[in-house]
């Protein structure tokens, strides 16, 4: 290798290994993100792409704007992202290693003019009744020393969680972690959604990106879907009934699947996410009975389908709703608008009826008194399939996320060296976090140890 | 006695802890400041008990969940923790000067939510019944109040530090009371050490919750994405501390825009862009 490749290979290394370049990348990744949010991404609706010039579009295209997340370059900094992180801990780690596997035990009076705090005091005994002292002391009231003899003086140290040191460090490989988790899931997942109408069953879902057919390999039947509002009409529970069938057998059995309670089979999990009629030609069942009195008749009808009424005019089902309470919140259960046309032509009268109120449309004072019965239309529940084997990798680099972060914060290295002469005892203290807090526990601690 | 009476009195409590903040500043009397606390902390316990008893009232209204779905809600907890992180500040540390920073900060929630946002009771959609609902919201506000506390004490810094420059014989004025700049810059991170955790937690409650609702951890909705921003400043400021020259005024300007960023995650996103974090609608 030439001086001049080397030179450039160390130049190199030193700027991924600088913190520098991390506080930039930091800034970069939080001011790039913003535009994600607020230029729409994947297919921009043709409302706002009316509110840009053909210029802005195309360079919006062009530099991914649309699928910002995805693009080269956001890629490209999360990358040089995981590398300046690796970098930087490779650099340091061996250093912090070092602190915490080789301490320094003996305090030499270079070494305590080092360090913050130091005390200096007499004290009455030769220098191995002192040992014994101090030792017995740093044990019950810190953490159990490491007694070392160098020229007639003993040198005691005494450490707490040196593993603290190592907390960033966990925070930097749950990054590394979290990243490898979210590829796995890319390559080996797939986020996808089905739609299945009441009563029937499928094996295929479609990915969500480009509707590719994906085989499940067992077959998901939506047994029944039901929705319930409250009273204020805002829904309050969407609920499907499935059934799982893998080689002919039903291993899972009507298990209601809702907004926040999904069901998992062989990894794939399928989340309550949408409804719907099916839309194929459900019977709508009305009553109609002539005031002037008579029996009631009773006729069902498709929608868009005009049936013949007892007194010659004609109804049609304009539409239907399985709960209106969305629509006029005063009302609940199911209802229907219809239109009813009088005998030889004529306005047509447009009015609504509910199952639940049978007796309300006697009010409207027509000829002829409605009540809606209900229908038989089939619903189709809308799920969304995910299958993502990275997602425990991703747990676990949040875990490691949660736990380097209480390390690096919560928790400092705290180190005591003492040296023992002949009726003469110094004490020195470090701490690599919160020195001041530090600061107040070795001052009570010298205390005590003068009042012995 | 309804949740919304004391809510009122919780308002009125930071009030007279704000006016005396700043008598304290202006007259430097040990017992205003003491009486700037005590409202505050009367205030928190009012304020306490009627966060409960809203989440009593929404059970007797037969739709029993604890008070964190919507706008209103989320102020008044967002208020809530402001006090709260005070509070640790004011007992651990004993700075109370603070307080005329920070307390603003929850009295304007107050006076917003109160005066000028829907506080009926509504029910749960379905995508918010979840347990994850609680632990989510918790550990973000936490993390926002500390960011809140950061920023009214990096605002003191920029205060202090500009006197400091532009008349060193000064030791006069309201600024007589604030603790040293070196403090102030201590107590700033020390305020981020604490939201940095949380808003941390927060956002993997809710990509764990997302996880669980819908399947995917992430998916650069702006609110996820917000939060990371903010997550990103905030590492960024934490970072610039082992930096030489990233100390002290730059790093209260850096807490003042992380929590610029923090506001805007939180009301910006529901207000001025679209997503799943549908609340912001229901002003």
């Amino acid at each position: 290798m030439t001086t001049s490749n080397r030179g450039f290979l160390e130049a190199l290394w030193d700027f991924f290994c600088s913190l520098k370049l991390a506080i930039f990348l930091l800034i970069m990744l939080a001011a790039t993100s913003i535009i994600g949010t607020v230029i729409p991404q994947g297919t921009p609706p043709p409302e706002y792409l009316q509110t840009i010039s053909d210029a802005k579009y195309k360079i919006y295209s062009a530099l991914g704007f649309f699928d910002m997340y995805h693009s080269w370059w956001f890629i490209l900094l999360l990358y040089l992202f995981t590398v300046n992180i690796v970098a930087c801990s490779i650099k340091r780690l061996p250093r912090v290693w070092k602190a915490i596997s080789e301490p320094t035990l003996v305090m030499d009076e270079g070494f305590e003019k080092t360090l913050g705090l130091t005390r200096d005091f007499k004290m009455d005994g030769d220098a191995a009744t002192l040992r014994d002292k101090m030792a017995a002391f740093l044990k019950g009231e810190f953490a159990e020393p490491v007694v070392t003899e160098r020229d007639g003086e003993f040198h005691l140290f005494a450490q707490k969680t040196p593993y603290s040191r190592l907390g960033v460090y966990v925070v930097h490989l749950s990054i590394v972690v979290i990243f490898i988790g979210a590829l796995i899931g890319s390559f080996f997942g797939y986020k996808a959604y089905v739609n299945i109408v009441e009563g029937t069953g499928t094996s295929v879902v479609y990915n969500r990106n480009g509707q590719k057919p994906i085989d499940l390999g067992f077959t998901v039947r939506c047994e029944d879907f039901s929705v319930s509002f409250y009273d204020t009409g805002a829904p309050k529970e969407f609920k499907s009934l499935l059934t799982v069938i893998d080689g002919g057998k039903v291993v899972v059995d009507k298990r209601p699947i809702i907004v926040n309670d999904p069901l998992t089979y062989k990894g794939i999990t399928f989340y309550q996410s949408s409804y719907g009629p099916a839309g194929e030609g459900g019977l709508y069942h009305f009553t109609v009975r002539e005031r002037k009195g008579g029996a009631p008749v009773k006729l069902s009808l498709h929608q868009g389908e005009r049936k013949l009424l007892p007194d010659g005019s004609s109804m049609q089902v304009l539409e239907a709703a399985q709960e209106v309470s969305q629509f006029i919140p005063q009302f609940q259960g199911p209802a229907a608008r219809i239109e009813v046309t009088p005998k030889g032509g004529g306005t047509p009268q447009v009015f609504i009826v509910f199952q639940n109120y049978p007796d309300f449309d006697s009010q409207r004072g027509g000829d002829l008194i409605f009540s809606y019965d209900g229908s038989d239309e089939k619903m189709f529940t809308g799920l969304q399939v995910a299958k993502d084997p990275g997602v425990w990798v991703v747990w676990t680099g949040c875990f490691l996320m949660v736990v380097g972060c209480c390390m690096a914060f919560f928790m400092s290295h705290k180190r005591i060296w003492i040296r023992v002469r002949k009726g003469h005892v110094t004490l020195g203290g470090s701490a690599n976090k919160n020195q001041p807090g530090f600061q107040l526990a070795f001052d009570a601690l010298v205390d005590k140890l003068k009042q012995q | 006695m309804t949740s919304s009476m004391l809510f009122n009195i919780a308002t009125f409590s930071y009030l007279i802890s704000m006016l005396a903040f700043f008598a304290f500043l202006a007259v430097k009397s040990r017992q205003v400041g003491l009486a700037g606390s005590l409202a505050s902390y009367f205030g928190f316990i009012v304020h306490s008990a009627a966060i409960l008893l809203r989440w009593k009232e929404s059970y007797d209204m037969g739709m029993g969940h604890a008070p964190l779905s919507n706008l209103y809600e989320s102020v008044v907890f967002f208020a809530w923790t402001i006090i709260l992180i005070f509070g640790i500040i004011d007992l651990k540390y004993k700075y109370r000067v603070v307080g005329a920073f920070v307390v603003p900060f929850a009295l304007l929630g107050m006076a917003w939510a109160q005066l000028g946002l829907h506080s009926g009771i509504q029910p749960l959609v379905p995508a918010l019944q979840s347990n994850w609902l609680l632990y989510h919201v918790i550990t973000c506000f936490l993390g926002y109040a500390a960011f809140a506390v950061a920023c009214g004490i990096s605002i003191m810094y920029l205060i202090k530090s500009g006197k400091d420059e532009s008349a060193a014989s000064g030791q006069g004025g309201i600024i007589a009371m604030f603790p040293s700049i070196k403090i102030l810059d201590d107590l700033n991170y020390k305020a981020i050490i604490i939201g940095f955790p949380l808003l941390t937690l927060g956002i993997i409650t809710g990509a764990a919750w997302a996880n669980y609702a819908w399947g995917t951890y992430w998916s650069w909705d702006p609110k996820e994405t917000w939060s990371l921003i903010v997550w990103f400043i905030y590492a960024a400021f934490l970072h610039a501390r082992f930096t030489r020259g990233w100390v002290g005024k730059k790093a209260a300007i850096l807490s003042i825009v992380g929590f610029a960023a923090t506001i805007f995650c939180y009301l910006g996103v529901n207000l001025l862009l679209s997503g799943l974090h549908s609340y912001g609608g229901g002003g």
